[in-house]
């Protein structure tokens, strides 16, 4: 295994497009990317794989002239490349699909490809040529539709329409499958596909690995900073990719066998219009959750997720239907008083909603624990009580902080993850609903994380995961639903359940007829 | 080229810094302006900061008047800095301030000439309770519609000094004044003066109070639940109300104490130094509040000496039009140049400067 990706492939130099040779990136306090060398083919599908924090995301920053290495080099087609910014890197056939889209809710899909334009041509020819381009590559898009309208998939089609009418050479996408449901997916790797075959090289940065064993000519894997081996995915298991990227041997959660007794939550015909006007509302949910049982809910970002646990977490109250505990009918009551009721939920915002961003893990910790963790005396705070409590998080989860006073913004957003779900689970809740317990998390991380909730299953709690991650929901769930647009279809038994079952319940491809005419 | 560069955690440091490169920003931005005004810069800098304390013919005079202007500045912007922690930004103080004046005022020539213990405490609490009906005209309004409670609250404060205007006129014009605007004096009437504590030193029941929010804030802050929810509000409404916190009520809770401390402050203003109701009676200490809060970064012991040196450039610009005929105006712009600075400067708290091309460094 060499580090200089050039050596050992014996190609002429004009057949490599992109060449990246030694690049270093330090940050304050961490080396981002140390010597850092791969080099990429026209019409190659090349994977950059890393868990969180391995340094794909400022390599792709460099290559797209967001940021500018401390030392190496490129190389472009065997000229020397040094883009100062996205604009120069676009104009030498450098494109990006980001992970978060940049587009505005409230303008057509053409008026948002045209922002991101140079010299945008008039809106009708503009448009001509968005469904020439849609059609080509099997994209199905109206230019026409309000961005604020469209799925997350469609969302994704715009900005990776808005990077082909550049006609770029290479195409970095970032995670781009962790918006779409299976079939979507189907549809996005068939453009890739083709685009490949045309001779459009794709850098695509992902951390699923059956995808990149799918798709991918080539894999650099990173591991703090470094590369750590470039190897064909095709030759290689799931597991010792993954094992290469993380470099120790991966913890498989386990189940203590454990049976499923009464309803714990019972949640009946629920009903809740969006507070807002791109938000979604829920329409008619009805599912119950046994004592011991892991009730897994997929279903692709924005179709309600974030409605459904404000819902049972008592941030907001619906319109009809009921909620209820053991029993007891809970929808009227506020978060803090079905917490008494060890009704305990963690939202997927980690920064801004699960936590607050500037306040201490210690203020952090009395947050949601003020009531069962008894931390506070006739209204006045036990701090000494609070700073424990923070502790026995930090302790039992793993929480990596240099000590409690720490502010919830310092931490990665693996370890805030730990500490928000280590901090409802530590209060011993009867129902425990989490949104996206793994989001960004990496993988030794979210084994612990998936671990944990099947403990807190295993001793009699009802726990709700709410994922994007089917092969989370797969591995910890005993029953699957799916949310589509603000309804849940039926529980089912994730025994025997299919890819395809599990797409459907999701809500297939939206747009999917059009693309396959 | 000079660039900013975010701060991964804001700098505690430059949080303490802030206020005072403001006051340092402050007298030479100002005595720029004074010099542009024919006058030595540096000799109105040392009337409006050093002859107040340490003058040998005035200070005996004006020392006292510390106290007497910090007290109400203090106690208002107590106050605020609880609904400005939470994000609720109550902006008509001053309104507040004028209706406790007059509600508590209104008490006490009520029961003139009678000679009662209870007449103070009743009127000190009209005062409060003025202020604080005041502020939750913009507080309900925000609640049950949702409306902007900096415009509406603003608003009030010229609905209130019209108030004012009128009772000094009509309602509660002294029957003795010969036709003349005002109330009877309260410094004639001592069952209901506020007179000092202890004498020559501008110390009375209204400082006394401002003293003791100071200590309550502090704990509410710091020790109780409550205050615990509104700083919580303010970093993040929505970890808020995840946590339990109910906006509508905290609005109400914030809006309420900080109009019943400027009614509290009027009163004891009304009662005490000023002795009287009447058109010129209220001295823009609800907007200096502003300042006072800010200055004293949301921060009760903050609060505490922001009040103290707003109060010192009160009675030092009074001092500065008496001795170099300096406009009244100037010394406004020079309180507002203070809490421009501080904002200005606010900047240094979450950004750094670099000097040089970008990812040089």
């Amino acid at each position: 295994m060499t580090k200089d990706g050039t050596e050992g492939e014996p190609k002429v130099p004009d057949q490599t497009l992109l060449s990246v040779n030694g690049l270093t990136k330090a940050y304050p306090g961490v080396v981002a990317n140390n010597n850092v060398s791969f080099s990429i083919k026209p019409g190659e599908v090349h994977a950059l794989l890393g868990e969180n924090g391995a340094g794909k995301s400022t390599l792709v920053k460099m290559i797209y002239g967001l940021v500018r290495p401390d030392s190496g080099d490129m190389a472009l087609n065997g000229a020397p490349y040094t883009p100062s910014e996205p604009r120069a890197a676009r104009a030498s056939g450098v494109a990006m699909v980001f992970q978060h889209f940049s587009l505005f809710d409230a303008l057509s899909v053409a008026e948002n490809i045209a922002l991101g334009m140079e010299n945008p041509p008039k809106q009708n020819v503009l448009s001509a040529q968005i469904r020439e381009v849609s059609e080509t590559y099997g994209l199905p898009l109206d230019p026409e539709r309000l961005v604020g309208e469209l799925s997350a998939g469609e969302r994704q089609r715009v900005e990776i329409i808005r990077c082909l009418l550049q006609n770029p050479k290479i195409l970095i996408m970032d995670e781009p499958t962790s918006v779409l449901t299976p079939q979507e997916v189907e549809i996005l790797f068939e453009t890739l596909r083709k685009l490949s075959a045309e001779g459009t090289a794709i850098l695509y940065i992902s951390h699923k690995l059956d995808e990149i064993r799918a798709l991918c000519d080539s894999a650099t894997i990173l591991r703090l900073g470094e590369v750590v081996d470039i190897c064909n995915p095709h030759e290689k298991t799931a597991r010792e990719l993954a094992e290469m990227m993380v470099g120790q041997t991966l913890h498989t959660p386990s189940r203590k066998p454990h049976k499923q007794e009464g309803v714990v939550l019972q949640v009946s015909d629920l009903s809740m219009r969006s507070a807002t006007a791109f938000g979604t509302s829920l329409k008619d949910i009805s599912f119950s959750v046994h004592a011991g049982e892991v009730l897994g809910i997929g279903g692709v970002a924005g179709n309600g997720q974030d409605e459904l646990l404000a819902a049972i977490s008592g941030e907001t109250s619906p319109d009809a239907g009921t909620v209820t505990v053991h029993g007891t009918p809970v929808q009227h009551l506020g978060p803090n008083q079905r917490r008494k009721l060890a009704i305990l939920t963690a939202p997927e915002e980690r920064l801004g909603h699960a936590a607050a961003p500037d306040m201490s893990l210690i203020e952090n910790a009395l947050m949601t624990g003020a009531i069962r963790e008894n931390l506070t005396n006739r209204g006045f705070l036990k701090w000494g009580a609070a700073k424990t409590f923070a502790e026995k998080i930090i302790a039992n989860f793993d929480v990596r902080t240099p000590s409690p006073n720490n502010a919830a913004r310092a931490l990665s957003g693996g370890n805030l993850q730990k500490f928000v779900v280590g901090r409802e689970i530590l209060q011993r809740p009867d129902v425990l609903v989490v949104n996206q317990p793994t989001w960004g998390v990496d993988a030794a991380a979210a084994a612990d994380i998936r671990q944990a909730l099947l403990d807190l299953a295993a001793q009699g709690s009802a726990v709700i995961a709410i994922s994007q991650d089917l092969d989370e929901l797969m591995e910890i769930s005993d029953n699957f639903s799916a949310l589509n647009e603000g309804r849940l279809t039926a529980p089912r038994s994730v025994q025997g359940l299919t890819v395809d079952e599990i797409g459907l319940m999701m809500g297939g491809a939206h747009g999917m007829e059009a693309a396959h005419v | 080229m000079i660039r900013l560069e975010k701060r991964p955690v804001p700098s505690k440091l430059w949080t303490y810094l802030t206020p005072i490169a403001a006051v340092v920003a402050t007298m030479v931005a100002g005595g720029i302006l004074f010099a542009f005004l024919g006058k030595d810069p540096v000799e109105v800098i040392r009337i409006i900061f050093w002859d107040p304390l340490f003058h040998p013919d005035f200070s005996a005079y004006s020392r006292p008047q510390l106290l007497v202007k910090a007290g109400p500045l203090i106690l208002i912007a107590i106050g605020l800095s609880l609904g400005f922690r939470a994000g609720i930004w109550n902006i008509g103080a001053e309104g507040q301030y004028i209706i406790g004046a007059i509600c508590g005022a209104a008490v006490g020539l009520a029961f003139y000439p009678m000679d009662a213990w209870f007449i103070f405490p009743l009127m000190i609490i009209a005062g409060a309770i003025g202020g604080l009906l005041w502020a939750m005209i913009p507080a309900l309004l925000k609640t049950r519609f949702g409306t902007n409670e900096i415009l509406v609250s603003l608003m009030l404060v010229y609905v209130a000094s019209n108030q004012l205007a009128s009772v000094s006129q009509g309602l509660l014009r002294n029957p003795d004044g010969m036709g003349f605007p005002g109330s009877r004096n309260f410094q004639q009437y001592p069952a209901a003066y506020n007179a000092e504590l202890i004498a020559g030193t501008g110390m009375h029941w209204g400082v006394l109070t401002a003293f003791l929010a100071v200590i309550a804030a502090y704990i509410l802050l710091n020790r109780h639940i409550l205050g615990f929810q509104i700083r919580l509000t303010g970093e993040s409404p929505r970890a808020a109300r995840f946590s339990g916190v109910r906006p509508k009520l905290l609005i109400l809770f914030c809006m309420g104490v900080s109009g019943a401390a400027a009614g509290l402050a009027g009163i004891f203003e009304v009662s005490g130094p000023s002795g009287q109701i009447n058109i010129s009676f209220n001295a823009g200490y609800g907007f200096t509040a502003i300042i006072v809060a800010f200055l004293g970064r949301l921060h009760p012991v903050g609060i505490l000496l922001a009040g103290l040196l707003l109060a010192l450039t009160y009675i030092g610009g009074e001092l500065a039009q008496l001795m170099l005929g300096l406009p009244a105006a100037a010394i406004q712009v020079f309180q507002g140049m203070l809490l421009f600075f501080l904002l200005a400067m606010d900047v240094f708290t979450n950004y750094r400067i670099r000097i040089g091309s970008p990812e040089a460094a």
